[in-house]
């Protein structure tokens, strides 16, 4: 081996990891300063930034509807050019009290008198999140594969009664029914989704349509359920609520009784976990994103699509299932109702999107949202603020992620990848001036 | 229009140069001939869909209606008591017409399988046919034996006040898919004019100004559509999805901190009165349902009128189509795709926030938080049964209200099926209509996908 040779080599692949330096580095003395203006503009540009500016952006939209619709800030805008002082300070007290409270809410609590109280909220954060980290992969997963998954609702109703079903009515000993539980909750998710999977292969039904009509099915299928004896429906009760879970079927909790935060969890990062493995490490995987990318290439590369799409929906619809899982054995597990799902299905779908359909991506989204969820409720409870605000910045976050060129231009940031231009001498110029020239001459 | 539709494989889908040689609903027609004589009709794939999919309601009906079938009589009663015209009770008994209904269906499936054995397509009437075969032996099977009569006038008077939200979602969606932006987005654009609708009207006391802001608050949200898919380039169902989030939250959010407190001002909108069509309106059964209704649902007459005619049979609808199957090609002939594009999903959200003012001022009367309950995402499963055409998909949201109005009138009968699985039917049957009757659904080619000009 020559030094030459391997010297080369390494010159080019530095020159080439640089992201928009041409070939010209080598040995001639270039200017450090541009260089490092292109990492900056890089980094500002990147999306990094850009996702930190979509929620300040986001907040700062909120910030704004809670100020415009506050009374106190209504009233004292009515003498605005006499005291707007008043005004300022009437909107910072409305806008910082309600994102305080939603902090407080959701990472620390700084008015706890102990220590528990003051770490609640991060764990009230990661409970939120765990139903809505699972059901944001298996609706990731399948966005991957090119189907839009609606369905959550009707995954995760099936899945939760599976699962309860099974929590309450066979005591089995601890460890196996726990098990049994969740492997009941997955694989009626798996079904519910499955069937979407099957009929769009066999028949090319559309999966929009069939995932919002199997919604109401299992709806009306649980709620059915919940309000016959014998069926799901508590004995002895006339309300339309299952018993409560067996004490060795319900996750344990993970830091003690003193909150709410369980095992869930833990199966949340385990599925993210597989997905990610899945994804990007198994064949199956690749299957789903060749399918994804474009189902006709991936026929014609001899993968299987209709088999494909059976597959991704019944993994989708385990994973959304594990979601209804989490929320029967370990939110709510004193029996549940028809409304069990919370509209998960639903947000699982805008923490698809905020995670961009990656398993990573949508496991901080989940958090990220769960954090809103915990917080909207403390801001509501506290301030009088409508939760629902928080669906607004949540919203606004995923569309001003999904524009990164609009965040930019709010900004005026620097286009990554763009070097600025040179400026060059105008060269249109010249010929146009020259007819008025022409006319002035004469 | 049937004639377009009836053609099976090409249904909704007109291509360009089809539709470019001349333009009308005579092309499918004339299209199909020169295939067969070319010798090309081995080249038609047989779909035993719909076969299959008759089979299945004939097998429900056998077991429902003969094996499960109940004795006594049904009665319909056909018309109001303030009626100019009175037709009398119909009373028939409910095992013979279960045993005639499903003799009947047997048939039209025999007919269905001859016909694709034979490489013809199965019309659409056939399938209509059999629905309404359907209903009507499932009424009398509901009905026997009990004390009070099937309410014909009033299940269709429910069939029409639920559909119209859904009619108009369904018109916005299918202009805006036929022109290349997915509208995942109707329920924010109902929504959106629902909310607008109440506020306006309240303030104004004028219930027509209210409708206008419905609109322009559908084109609003619309805009937002507009301007991330076309602008931004960012996937179009991801900004409906989110957009609808956001009319949610929006609208719970100004509801519960501002409407709800001010509500003699804000949310006390003055309802449309009901204009009875002087000759029209004493028809029996079809001018209560038709025609005494709010000005709303007049206009929504017009407008499926004018979106079929409009599209199919003028300029702009020609150019809307191309943009939407084939923009390179729409650009190629001078067609700008993005501002083509732009409006046009402008106009299906103004037309989508009539539906939403619906709401407001035509059936409930406040607004209240999420009060379009998910119909936007009916209207968008009716744009897709009814393949992407203004008629069809019109006939596919009646379906869809038909169904949801059926439970109420049977709750009122006194069902001998659980309400939920009464409630549960029409999505049922929805199911089974995509899978096995309407088949592959194909939507524009270029739907979903933003035009970059190279």
């Amino acid at each position: 081996m020559s030094d030459t040779a391997v010297a080369s080599p390494a010159a080019s692949g530095a020159s080439g990891s640089g992201n928009s330096d041409s070939g010209s580095a080598g040995s001639q003395a270039v200017p450090l300063a541009p260089k490092s203006n292109q990492v900056l503009r890089d980094i500002m540009g990147g999306s990094v930034v850009i996702s930190i500016l979509a929620v300040v952006l986001a907040l700062v939209v909120g910030g704004v509807l809670i100020a415009l619709t506050d009374e106190n800030v209504q009233a004292a805008s009515g003498y605005f050019f006499s005291r707007p002082g008043d005004t300022l300070t009437a909107i910072w007290t409305a806008v910082s009290g309600a994102y305080g409270a939603l902090f407080q809410g959701a990472i620390y609590n700084f008015g706890g008198n102990t220590f528990v109280r003051q770490i609640k909220p991060i764990t009230d954060t990661l409970n939120f999140a765990t139903p809505l980290i699972v059901a944001g992969l298996g609706v990731g997963l399948a966005f991957r594969a090119g189907m839009f998954n609606i369905g959550g609702q009707g995954q995760m109703l099936i899945a939760a009664a599976c699962s309860g079903w099974v929590a309450y009515s066979f005591p089995l000993p601890y460890g196996i029914h726990l098990i049994a539980a969740v492997l009941a909750g997955i694989v009626g998710g798996a079904v519910w989704g499955g069937i979407v999977g099957v009929l769009k292969a066999r028949t090319g039904a559309h999966e929009v349509i069939v995932t919002i009509m199997l919604n109401y099915i299992a709806f009306y299928l649980i709620s059915y359920l919940l309000r016959t004896p014998g069926a799901l429906q508590a004995p002895g009760s006339s309300n339309p609520k299952s018993p409560g879970d067996l004490p060795s079927a319900i996750y344990p909790d993970l830091l003690g009784s003193d909150f709410n935060l369980h095992a869930g969890l833990l199966v949340s990062i385990a599925a993210t976990v597989f997905v990610w493995w899945l994804l990007t490490r198994s064949s199956l995987g690749f299957k789903f994103r060749a399918v994804g990318v474009n189902p006709n290439a991936a026929r014609v590369a001899g993968i299987n699509v209709k088999r494909t799409y059976i597959y991704v929906m019944l993994l989708s619809g385990g994973l959304v299932g594990l979601a209804g899982v989490a929320q029967v054995l370990g939110t709510v597990t004193s029996g549940f109702s028809s409304g069990i799902d919370a509209g998960i299905g639903f947000d699982a779908i805008t923490v698809a999107l905020l995670g961009r359909s990656r398993p990573w991506g949508i496991f901080v989204a989940g958090i990220l949202f769960g954090a809103f969820k915990a917080g909207g409720f403390a801001m509501q409870a506290g301030q009088g603020i409508p939760v629902d605000i928080v669906l607004v910045v949540q919203s606004l976050i995923v569309l001003f992620i999904a524009a990164p060129p609009l965040v930019r231009a709010i900004f005026r940031l620097p286009t990554p990848g763009v070097a600025k231009k040179p400026k060059q001498p105008a060269p249109p110029k010249a010929p146009r001036q020259t007819p008025s020239e022409a006319v002035a001459a004469k | 229009m049937s004639d377009v539709n009836s053609s099976g494989f090409d249904t909704g889908v007109p291509n360009v140069t089809q539709t470019l040689d001349s333009s009308g609903p005579p092309t499918a027609t004339q299209h199909e001939r020169p295939d067969k004589s070319n010798g090309l009709e081995k080249t038609v794939v047989k779909s035993w869909k719909a076969p299959i999919g008759y089979l299945a309601f004939t097998i429900i009906a056998l077991l429902l209606f003969v094996i499960l079938g109940r004795d006594g009589t049904s009665t319909f009663t056909l018309s109001a008591d303030n009626d100019l015209i009175q037709l009398p009770d119909i009373t028939i008994a409910a095992r013979l017409t279960g045993v005639i209904v499903t003799v009947l269906m047997a048939l039209i499936t025999v007919y269905a399988f001859l016909r694709v054995r034979a490489d013809r397509h199965v019309p659409l009437w056939l399938s209509a046919l059999l629905g309404v075969l359907f209903l009507v032996a499932f009424l009398t099977w509901v009905d026997a034996g009990a004390s009070l009569p099937v309410q014909v006038p009033g299940l269709l008077v429910g069939t029409v006040s639920l559909s119209v939200p859904l009619i108009f979602g369904a018109l916005g969606g299918v202009i805006s898919e036929r022109v290349g932006v997915v509208n995942v987005a109707i329920e924010g654009q109902l929504l959106g004019g629902a909310f607008v609708a109440a506020v306006v009207a309240s303030i104004t006391g004028q219930p027509l100004i209210g409708l206008a802001a419905a609109a322009i608050a559908g084109a609003a949200v619309s805009f937002v559509l507009a301007a991330f898919s076309i602008k931004y380039l960012v996937d179009q169902v991801i900004v409906g999805v989110v957009l609808n989030v956001l009319v949610i939250g929006l609208t719970n959010f100004l509801y519960s901190q501002v409407l709800s407190k001010n509500a003699e001002l804000l949310n006390s909108p003055p309802r449309f009165d009901r204009i009875n069509i002087p000759i029209l309106s004493e028809i029996p059964i079809i001018g209560p349902t038709l025609f005494r209704q709010t000005i709303i649902v007049y206009l929504m007459y017009i407008a499926v009128a004018a979106v079929y005619f409009a599209l199919f049979h003028t300029k702009w609808g020609l150019r809307v189509r191309a943009v939407g199957e084939h923009p390179q090609a729409a650009d190629t002939v001078g067609i700008n795709v993005n501002g083509t594009r732009f409006w046009n999903v402008l106009l299906a959200g103004a037309i989508t926030g009539f539906g939403g003012a619906y709401f407001t001022l035509g059936s409930v009367g406040a607004f209240n938080r999420e009060m379009t309950a998910g119909l936007g995402y009916i209207a968008l499963a009716a744009v897709i049964f009814g393949q992407w055409d203004p008629i069809r998909a019109t006939l596919a949201a009646l379906l869809f209200g038909f169904a949801s109005n059926l439970q109420n009138a049977l709750g009122i009968i006194g069902s001998p099926v659980p309400s939920e699985f009464m409630l549960m039917l029409p999505y049922v049957l929805t199911i089974f209509a995509v899978a096995g009757l309407v088949g592959r659904s194909r939507g524009p080619a270029a739907s979903g996908r933003p035009y970059i000009k190279s």
